[in-house]
């Protein structure tokens, strides 16, 4: 019994609706900015799977990987500024009263 | 990897719980805090579960930036804006929680479905492991991918710029009533009422 690239798949892809999950249903935006981390780190273990398993020689994923981590830093970073920057306007950080561009 | 095959296995299913557990306490607590933490558990389970596929580097990075950066950055944020508020009830919100449950599960079938249908080419001919994946990284970085790398530091540059003006305060410049104690900084008028009510509190 070996450990299967299918055992990586199935485990990113339950993070991966985990992070969804938490993505549309919580109303704290540093949550939401939480969740956004999951669903990239869902993807890099995809990545990373593939990288091992069918091409194990270039090791390809594996700069995939680091390229999505260095875009996952900077997202971070934004997404916090912005969210204090919301915080400051408007006194609170629930997502339901973000709705100055709804209709 | 040069570990037995059991332990292989033994050590994905702890790491593959841990970080599901840690994962649905992200998402599933009230606590934000928790959730933070919990997040790091997250990140370094998925930084174990990289050694297991042979990537000793990308582990590494994962701890370092991860844990080391990005979860700090949350936990700064948290302290920075935690107001403890109970959000105002939302009619029908339970519809939407069983909605986003039911198209959750309903995506996770179909990924399970197509993992598990797929015919994966795997070369079973004793794969050849890279022994030094920072070489071969290093290779891959300064040849095939020079331009994406060059890229992301520009990006990294932006995203630094971008986020010290976004979170930046708004100082207005030698104004209104000198009554609030010295060594404060001149803000904008409700940030200073409320600085200074707490002064006055404490």
């Amino acid at each position: 019994m070996h450990l299967q690239l299918e055992y990586f798949l199935l485990l990113a892809a339950a993070l991966f609706c985990i992070g969804i999950y938490g993505l549309i249903t919580s109303r704290n935006a540093v949550r939401v900015l939480m969740c956004v981390e999951l669903l990239l780190n869902a993807v890099n273990l995809n990545l990373m799977g593939f990288s091992n398993f069918l091409d194990p020689t270039g090791i390809k994923g594996q700069v995939f990987t680091i390229f999505v981590i260095t875009v996952a830093a900077a997202e971070a970073a934004v997404g916090l500024a912005i969210v204090l920057a919301i915080y400051r306007n408007r006194e609170t950080i629930d997502m339901e009263q973000f709705n100055l561009l709804k209709w | 990897m040069n570990l037995a095959e059991g332990v292989q296995i033994v050590s994905f299913a702890l790491l593959a719980a841990m970080m599901l557990g840690a994962a649905l306490g992200v998402v599933l607590l009230s606590n934000i805090v928790y959730s933070a933490f919990l997040l790091a558990g997250v990140f370094i389970s998925i930084s174990g579960i990289y050694i297991l596929l042979n990537a000793d580097f990308v582990a590494a990075a994962q701890v370092l930036i991860y844990v080391g950066a990005v979860n700090v950055l949350i936990i700064f944020a948290i302290m920075l804006v935690n107001k403890r508020e109970d959000f105002a009830a939302v009619p029908r919100r339970w519809i939407r929680k069983g909605a986003t449950a039911l198209v959750g599960l309903g995506l996770f079938a179909l990924l399970a479905t197509m993992v598990l249908v797929t015919p994966w080419s795997i070369d079973s001919t004793s794969p050849a492991v890279v022994e030094n994946t920072i070489v071969e990284i290093g290779k891959h970085f300064f040849s095939d991918f020079l331009l994406p790398f060059e890229i992301a530091s520009v990006l990294l540059l932006m995203a630094m710029v971008g986020a010290i003006i976004l979170a930046r305060r708004d100082l207005i410049p030698e104004s209104q009533e000198p009554a609030t104690t010295p060594l404060t900084l001149p803000e904008r008028p409700r940030e200073l009422a409320s600085v200074s009510n707490k002064s006055s509190e404490g």
